[in-house]
């Protein structure tokens, strides 16, 4: 990976990243498994859950799963973007065949940091229309560019943890591994039902979950912090699980054929 | 038994596009290689045959930049195979690579050229590799030699300089096969290196300037094809016989006899006195053929020789 950005005479770079981005999301969009529970069950859980069960009465529950069905939506996109065409790829040999090839090994990885935040903007778009249509939310304008930013820029630590995932799981294993840490940090970060609604043992383990953090960042746009840390702290964990992640993903691929 | 030394004939003239000099390479318990020089000069086939577990992948994938070798030099374009500008002179086919199934043809050939200063048309590649109609097919829905062609005509698209196929021609019908042989021996005479692996040998006697023999991690013969099969001066007797072949694998100026489809086949020393006493011994033999030994045989000889040197080192010991 120390060459990643020699490409030398005649050779772009933006060629290369525009064409990567191209082919990875045309794929994605022909996988029918993949962009269904993706781009649109975050939409229909916040339907039941924020619009049609909890929503009667006040907007509160619409706001407060406005935020967090974003998180939900920007987690599973990076999870699932990395992990499983990594594996894929991986096992099949394609990325063997790519890094023989002269593929720039930058390409790779920001053609699908990109898809992973375009899928994210498209949730929280999806989100933000039904909330303000049948939720009943009002926000500023720099409410919702704050959070549709934060929840973009949010996909990239799922991107890391993904990627990481991808470099160690099987083809078979890693949809069944993404699973088995999306869905669970998911609840326990509270990003169905608010942490307070469940025993307080749930409240302590948050912390752990990077969803968590992420999610307590989203709310403090839409004002409804529960607990009293602050903002950077929230930042620094994220900070840390994405360098972490990418550096012992990447030195795995580095060294697995 | 004649002395299996390994005949190794001079490196060709002309700088090597790519080399590996006294590589060794230990993957967990076993030696992959084993001290191996390889060079692939311009212009000229080389194919590098070997059973399964000899160490041919190993040594493509360190030329490669796949994985490192322990000791020794790799040299591709005269830089480190990790270097991004050697590999834009080289085009592969890995044996093991499946492509994007939900990508068309199209698309893979458009992405693969993005990452060569000048590639080659997209009109010359179809016409090389064979694709006519196929470029708005999705990958996955191709047979096994339509997507056996589009690999193919990746490795080409960046007019490497050096290309590497690893049995090119798998899975491909002998219309295609020869399709393939002819791309190749055009880029050949415009001066492309090439580095082949098959498990057909006639593909590589058909198309080979020089033959490599790896066994073991080690090379056991290196030369021109007619070299490679004069190693090995013994013949193939194939048969209907009711003899057991175990048994006839006792006799003397006997190398080897198996049951092949319902037939004896004998390797011998030499043809005649095993005729003759094969003829003796079972009056109602049939269907006799005896034919010089090809690329296959030379390469089995001397592998099973090697084998058998092995086990008698570990009876020594």
């Amino acid at each position: 990976m120390e060459t990643a950005f020699d490409t030398g005479p005649g050779v772009s770079l933006w060629r290369c990243y525009l064409l990567d981005t191209r082919c990875e999301l045309l794929r994605l969009l022909r996988e029918p498994m993949y962009i269904i529970p993706t781009l649109l069950f975050p939409a229909l859980f916040y339907v039941m859950f924020g619009l049609l069960l909890g929503g009667r009465g006040s907007s509160e529950a619409a706001r407060y799963l406005l935020a967090t069905y974003g998180v939900f939506g920007a987690m599973g996109a990076g999870l699932f973007g990395f992990a499983v065409t990594l594996s894929i790829d991986r096992e099949r040999g394609f990325f063997a065949l790519r890094r023989a090839l002269p593929a720039p090994p930058s390409a790779w990885l920001v053609s699908r940091l990109l898809i992973a935040m375009l899928f994210a903007l498209a949730i929280v778009l999806e989100l933000a229309t039904l909330a303000t249509v049948f939720g009943g939310v009002t926000l500023a304008a720099g409410q919702w560019a704050l959070l549709w930013t934060i929840t973009v820029l949010g996909a990239l630590p799922f991107c890391a943890i993904g990627l990481l995932l991808g470099s160690i799981a099987s083809a078979n294993a890693a949809p069944a591994w993404v699973n088995l840490l999306f869905l669970p940090m998911a609840f326990l970060s509270g990003l169905w039902l608010p942490l307070s609604m469940l025993p307080g043992i749930f409240a302590k383990l948050a912390p752990l979950w990077p969803a968590w953090h992420l999610a307590q960042i989203a709310l403090g746009v839409t004002g409804q912090v529960g607990g009293a840390t602050p903002l950077w702290l929230h930042l620094l964990v994220l900070c840390v699980v994405t360098v972490a992640c990418c550096v012992l993903a990447l030195r795995r691929l580095a060294r697995a054929v | 038994m004649p002395s299996p030394a390994p005949i190794l004939t001079p490196e060709p003239h002309g700088p090597a596009l790519a080399s590996l000099s006294a590589v060794h390479r230990r993957r967990g318990p076993v030696q992959a290689l084993d001290g191996v020089d390889l060079a692939l000069p311009a212009g000229q086939v080389t194919a590098l045959l070997g059973a399964n577990g000899a160490g041919k992948t190993t040594a493509i994938e360190i030329l490669l930049g796949l994985q490192p070798a322990d000791t020794g030099e790799v040299r591709l374009f005269g830089r480190h195979p990790s270097d991004l500008a050697a590999r834009r002179h080289i085009g592969v086919m890995l044996q093991q690579a499946q492509l994007p199934e939900r990508l068309q043809v199209g698309e893979l050939l458009a992405l693969t050229r993005s990452w060569y200063p000048q590639p080659r048309s997209v009109a010359d590649c179809v016409a090389l590799a064979g694709l006519d109609g196929l470029l708005p097919r999705r990958y996955g829905r191709l047979s096994g030699g339509q997507q056996r062609r589009v690999q193919f005509a990746l490795a080409l698209c960046g007019r490497p300089r050096l290309l590497f196929l690893d049995e090119p021609t798998t899975g491909l019908d002998i219309g295609a096969r020869q399709q393939v042989w002819h791309a190749i021996r055009s880029l050949v005479a415009d001066g492309v290196g090439v580095l082949l692996t098959t498990h057909y040998l006639e593909e590589a006697e058909a198309l080979a300037d020089r033959v490599v023999v790896l066994d073991a991690g080690r090379v056991r013969a290196a030369g021109s094809v007619g070299e490679v099969r004069a190693q090995v001066a013994q013949r193939r007797i194939r048969c209907t016989s009711i003899l057991p072949a175990d048994v006839v694998a006792t006799w003397p100026g006997v190398r080897a006899a198996n049951i092949v489809d319902d037939q004896l086949v004998v390797m011998a020393e030499h043809a005649e006195p095993v005729l003759r006493r094969l003829l003796d011994a079972d009056p109602q033999l049939g269907d006799l053929e005896v034919q010089r030994a090809g690329l296959a045989e030379a390469f089995v000889a001397m592998t099973t020789t090697a084998d058998v040197m092995a086990g008698s080192r570990q009876e020594a010991a």
